[in-house]
């Protein structure tokens, strides 16, 4: 049998889509309702507060950094085949390269940003 | 050479297959919530990137989350990322086949404990993010 990628990509897909599926729709209500209506107190995303969260701490970084990360694979993985269902199927190997690669340019991209905290 | 005349025949398949019948237009849904998904990580790493920037540019951009598009998109974004998480909690007890000794335990059960999961890990993201 040819060696193949794909449990990589898997992996990455259902680990993506997990964390998606359990982090997700919360923070989405506290960036999209809750703090711009001002149904929470004091102001809880303000520069002082979630600079020194992230700057002081390690593992909270880390926690985002995956957080904002693995789902990128997750979308790649389930966008490349959409694609192809949709009859771009002569050029699937152009779309696995643009959607993988775009979650691991995704990736370092967030690496460097992180880097600078 | 001989290739193309061996070739089976193929029957055309029209690439708006999956408006033909309701089940393949959720499953098209289901596969589009990636994009949102995928939206909304890019949207965080902003987030970070403009923290990088000082207190006044990451205050502005606090600000904009006001705006009527800003929160436009992110109840786009909610509804497509909880379609995204529904269905994927509905379909991992069917990957992850788990026993209590000889007993397949129920897939529903399985379902139950992500949903229950889901609700304590949401409740532990806003208390420690609102900072109550």
């Amino acid at each position: 049998m040819a060696k193949s990628n794909e449990p990589i990509w898997w992996s990455l897909f259902s680990a993506g889509g997990m964390v998606a599926a359990m982090i997700l729709p919360v923070l989405i209500i506290i960036t999209g309702i809750l703090v711009p209506f001002g149904l929470v107190d004091d102001d809880p995303l303000n520069f002082e507060r979630i600079y020194t969260a992230l700057s002081q701490s390690y593992l909270i970084k880390l926690i985002l950094f995956i957080v904002i990360t693995l789902p990128l694979f997750h979308w790649a993985h389930r966008f490349r085949f959409t694609l192809v269902d949709v009859g771009l199927k002569s050029v699937s190997t152009l779309i696995s390269i643009l959607c993988y690669g775009g979650a691991i340019a995704g990736t370092i991209i967030a690496a460097i940003i992180f880097l600078r905290i | 050479m001989g290739k193309k005349e061996m070739s089976t025949y193929h029957r055309p398949f029209p690439n708006t297959w999956w408006l033909k019948r309701k089940p393949y237009v959720l499953f098209m849904i289901r596969e589009l919530t990636s994009v949102f998904v995928a939206g909304y990580c890019i949207f965080l790493l902003v987030f970070v990137y403009k923290l990088t920037q000082g207190a006044d540019v990451y205050g502005n951009f606090i600000d904009a989350l006001k705006s009527p598009s800003s929160v436009a998109l992110h109840f786009i974004a909610l509804a497509f990322v909880l379609y995204h998480t529904i269905t994927w909690f509905n379909l991992t007890p069917k990957i992850l086949v788990l026993y209590k000794g000889e007993e397949r335990i129920p897939q529903g059960l399985v379902a139950g404990m992500f949903y229950a999961g889901w609700v304590v890990v949401s409740v532990i993201v806003a208390l420690f993010v609102l900072g109550m």
